[in-house]
């Protein structure tokens, strides 16, 4: 039972995780990680929309009809997006100004409809607000890592705080920030490609372990399996 | 005259949808492979932008800012694009089956496309207008006008990174570097490249 928690969690900030692995959702990483505020208020609304919007489908996963769920998704995502908006407009007027049109642009983003489609109608609401807490988790550290590093190099500085006395103009603009991405999906899947094959190297050896130690008649290899 | 000079340098070159204001990348990204689909989805991607501002600031305007419901806009507005969106591939596989073919995969792809619905929010936006254009165009020709030539903007984006791409095809590539990475880092190449303009300003 806490097992499929666990990979529910892990599947969505590690192993399958909607920035990095996926790609989805570029519009804002690229417009917000100039500045690792924007970058982390930005992945804090994204993890809002998304686990209320995956635990509002998912409860009403039996009553909308198939050939019509994909309207009925943007009608409960755009709903949630307006609330979300008036609430930041009245009580946290500079972040309203600081995400400015990308707010609005939650709605189309690919990961909420994306796992509106491929979970939350599917799965129970339990599971599926963990599934939303998760993806919106991987979403929001992939975006504050890359605006830590895009802010440092463009500003000299993290989240506001003058940290050293220089300045790379390009890092601050676009063009950076598809540099700073593009070589944070390469390091990403380059280090979980390595865990992966460690991973199924340790499982080779252990099996290979466990037969010889069968065909010997010996114990202790039995005792390595469980551990 | 003066006005309309600015508005397409503004949307075409200093404020391009793509280099600048970073909107559209899923397409960017995804349908940059072939100059053919490239092209095929910037002017798909043209005509819907054109058409949802055409129908949405009227809308605003007139009925929504005077009835006092201007807050639900963005459920009003993406309603507006997928029917547009819908009503518009009924009405091409009527009239031209042949462009039907050629367009239909990616018109259904256009209602989550952030660059469309970016447009109806930055053409309502009175502030962001007047600071790109002045004040002189604040009226439904300039918007509709101003939604044009950001879709040709995003165009002509999208042919030069195709083009790029094909050329990448012939290359050898770096295993974890191949895919999205080195698409991304030609995509920063050309929005340095793009950078130059907005010194015209």
């Amino acid at each position: 039972m806490m097992n499929k928690y666990k990979k529910i969690t892990l599947d969505g900030i590690i192993f399958n995780n909607p920035t990095f692995i996926l790609v989805l959702g570029t519009c804002p990483t690229l417009g917000l990680i100039s500045s690792a505020l924007s970058a982390l208020e930005m992945g804090l609304a994204v993890i809002v929309v998304l686990t209320l919007s995956n635990m509002i489908i998912s409860a009403l996963r039996k009553l909308i009809p198939n050939e019509v769920r994909i309207p009925c998704y943007i009608v409960v995502i755009a709903t949630l997006v307006t609330l979300i908006r008036m609430v930041l407009d009245k009580l946290l007027p500079s972040v309203y100004e600081a995400l400015g049109g990308f707010l609005a642009l939650i709605v189309v983003n690919c990961i909420i409809l994306g796992r509106a489609e491929a979970f939350a109608n599917k799965h129970t609401v339990a599971e599926s607000a963990v599934d939303g807490l998760a993806n919106g988790a991987g979403f929001t550290i992939a975006l504050t890592v890359m605006g830590v590093i895009c802010e440092f190099l463009g500003k000299g500085s993290l989240f506001g705080l003058k940290i050293m006395e220089f300045s790379i103009g390009l890092f601050g603009t676009p063009a950076g920030s598809f540099i700073v991405f593009g070589l944070s999906i390469c390091a990403f899947t380059a280090i979980i490609d390595k865990f992966l094959r460690a991973k199924r190297v340790k499982a080779n050896r252990l099996a290979r372990e466990n037969l010889l130690g069968a065909a010997q008649g010996s114990v202790p290899a039995e005792k390595e399996v469980k551990a | 005259m003066a006005t309309f000079i600015a508005l397409v340098l503004s949307a075409v070159l200093t404020n391009n949808f793509i280099t600048v204001q970073t909107l559209g990348i899923c397409p960017f990204l995804g349908v940059s492979k072939k100059t053919s689909s490239a092209l095929g989805m910037g002017v798909a991607v043209t005509v819907v932008m054109t058409l949802a501002a055409a129908v949405t600031w009227p809308i605003y305007e007139y009925v929504m800012v005077p009835l006092n419901f201007a807050f639900l806009e963005i459920i009003v507005f993406i309603f507006i694009i997928a029917s547009l969106v819908q009503m518009l591939e009924m009405v091409i596989r009527k009239i031209s089956p042949s462009l039907y073919k050629a367009m239909g995969v990616y018109l259904p792809l256009i209602t989550t496309n952030c660059a469309v619905l970016g447009v109806c929010e930055l053409v309502i936006d009175k502030s962001a207008m007047v600071g790109l254009l002045g004040g002189a165009a604040l009226n439904f020709g300039w918007a509709v006008l101003y939604s044009l030539f950001a879709g040709l903007g995003f165009t002509l984006i999208m042919v030069i990174m195709s083009g790029m791409r094909e050329k990448l095809n012939n290359t050898k590539v770096a295993k974890y570097l191949n895919g999205f990475p080195i698409s991304m880092v030609t995509a920063a190449f050309i929005c340095m490249a793009f950078m130059v303009f907005t010194y015209i300003g």
